[in-house]
């Protein structure tokens, strides 16, 4: 099977109960994308698959044959942090970092999400638009787990970049 | 985990095709629930028939008849669905379930289809070191004696007190949708009340589905009711965890006497729980906390609790009766 990862093409051979997130790690040595739970439960293991943003340990590598892989490491340009990688930086967004990069994938992916006008639960209105308020980017980041709790500190990062994108757009 | 044959069908012909003819073949959807289960060893098939790939992704809409139609095709993923501009304004009660369940990336991946067909998160079931007669029949059922926060309250069986997980399952059955099922024979349209089942001393059948039998859809007729519905979900933490208890409802009041109600209960039954007792004794009523509560006791007459799981009975009364007066004020309200 091939796998674009982080721009770079690779073909491997898989057994077929191999995992998306244990191809990338084991087999093409793609440590950027981690593993936490392994049950779909924590989120440490989010890339963006083909633009979305996906758990790659619930998913067998086989049912995504010539997929399109992010992970944290594939997201800035040339020596430029992605404006997510930047503001977890300007907002200390971790501690031991182990989260962090499917914390990045996640909140890249989510703001995508709210571009594109995705409600959530917490969307008071279904049929207007949601705004990046805090209860929204909780809501919409809970998805990812981090053992040393350093939520407050991801919440203002990922605030920061959807304010940015705001003015951006 | 045991060897696997990885199919990727041409069809859904071909697709129903393998899986009918191998007892030991499934079907793979978005995957994240079986993939969890190839690991934990709760599913154990030969081969995998991956569906994804298959033409049943689209949402049609149908607006020649008095109320729009929707088909939805079984792979359209639940983050889609959920944010569907016709579902968010004439089934608004669809999108609040899919949106109180799971997170962002699991939305992203799960299909309509395999949300329905998701298997129960009782932690029995879940651990293969203890009995289970839903995962191995006869073996008996750990969850009658030991942990029974999780358990059934209605329509429990003694080979089984297993709830069904599934949000979306509980919105659907509120709005009385039908389940496009392919087999060898054909197609078939089974009414949402049909699809699942209660366990009885058959636990290890979550639905009416047989072996091979493939959801290629759902569809969904809207209505005055639909129009003004929600979803409420009770759970432990405020996101990303499953029910304790949730209500699907829908209201269409004529002046402040129900005309139309519809309610459906999550977290209390092998299978979403639609509160056919209560709506009876609420349509033609005004529609009053007392009445609901009175409507709702009715539907709880054959409740069977422990210690443990007492606590869901005045849960749902509470979340039943906030749900449908927080849709009467809206229904009140003109907007
Ligand atoms: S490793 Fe995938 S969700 Fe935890
Ligand atoms: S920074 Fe340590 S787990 Fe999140």
């Amino acid at each position: 099977m091939t796998l674009a990862v982080d721009g770079t093409e690779h073909t491997v051979d898989v057994d077929t109960r191999t995992t998306l997130l244990d191809a990338l790690r084991e087999r093409l040595g793609v440590t950027s994308v981690k593993k936490g739970c392994d049950h779909g439960q924590c989120g440490a293991c989010t890339v963006l698959l083909d633009g979305r943003r996906h758990l790659t340990c619930l998913s067998l590598a086989v049912a995504h044959d010539g997929a399109e892989v992010t992970t944290a490491s594939g997201l800035g340009e040339d020596d430029e942090l992605h404006p997510v990688q930047q503001a977890f930086l300007d907002h200390d967004g971790y501690q031991c970092g182990y989260c962090t990069p499917g914390q990045v994938c996640s909140a890249v992916g989510a703001l995508d999400e709210l571009k594109e006008g995705h409600p959530s639960h917490v969307t008071e209105e279904l049929e207007g638009e949601a705004e990046p308020t805090e209860e929204e980017l909780r809501e919409r980041m809970s998805g990812n787990l981090c053992r040393c709790g350093a939520y407050a500190g991801i919440l203002a990062a990922v605030r920061q970049a959807a304010g940015e994108q705001e003015v951006a757009s | 985990m045991r060897e696997l044959t990885y199919l990727e069908p041409d069809d859904t012909t071909e697709a129903v095709a393998a899986v009918s003819g191998d007892p030991e073949a499934a079907y793979l959807g978005g995957g994240t629930n079986l993939v969890d289960h190839l690991k934990l060893g709760l599913a154990t098939p030969s081969t995998l028939v991956d569906v994804t790939g298959l033409p049943m992704d689209t949402v049609e809409v149908h607006t020649s008849g008095a109320e729009p139609v929707m088909r939805i095709g079984a792979n359209v993923r639940n983050s889609d669905l959920a944010a569907h501009p016709v579902l968010r304004a004439h089934l608004p009660v669809v999108s609040r379930a899919l949106l109180a369940g799971a997170s962002g990336q699991i939305r992203n991946q799960a299909t309509t289809g395999g949300n329905l067909l998701q298997r129960t998160r009782c932690v029995y079931f879940q651990d293969t070191t203890t009995p289970c007669n839903k995962r191995e029949p006869g073996s008996g059922c750990s969850a009658l004696q030991g942990y029974g926060r999780y358990n059934a309250v209605l329509g429990a069986s003694d080979a089984c007190v297993a709830t069904h997980p599934s949000d979306l399952a509980v919105a659907l059955a509120a709005v009385d949708a039908v389940v496009l099922v392919q087999g060898v024979d054909g197609e078939r349209r089974v009414p949402f009340a049909d699809l699942h089942r209660l366990p009885g001393d058959e636990p290890e059948r979550d639905t009416t589905l047989a072996h091979g039998e493939l959801v290629t859809g759902v569809e969904l007729t809207a209505s005055p009711a639909s129009r003004t519905s929600t979803y409420a979900k009770v759970r432990d933490r405020a996101s990303y965890a499953f029910a304790l208890v949730s209500v699907a409802g829908a209201l269409d009041l004529d002046e402040d006497t129900v005309r139309d109600v519809r309610i459906a209960w999550g977290g209390i039954a092998h299978k979403p729980w639609r509160a056919t007792v209560a709506e009876d004794a609420l349509r033609g009523k005004r529609l009053t906390e007392d009445a609901v509560r009175e409507a709702v006791e009715a539907e709880l007459a054959d409740a069977s609790t422990t210690d443990q799981s007492a606590y869901k009975l005045p849960m749902v009364r509470n979340t039943t009766a906030h749900t449908l007066l927080t849709l009467a004020g809206q229904a009140g309200d003109p907007r």
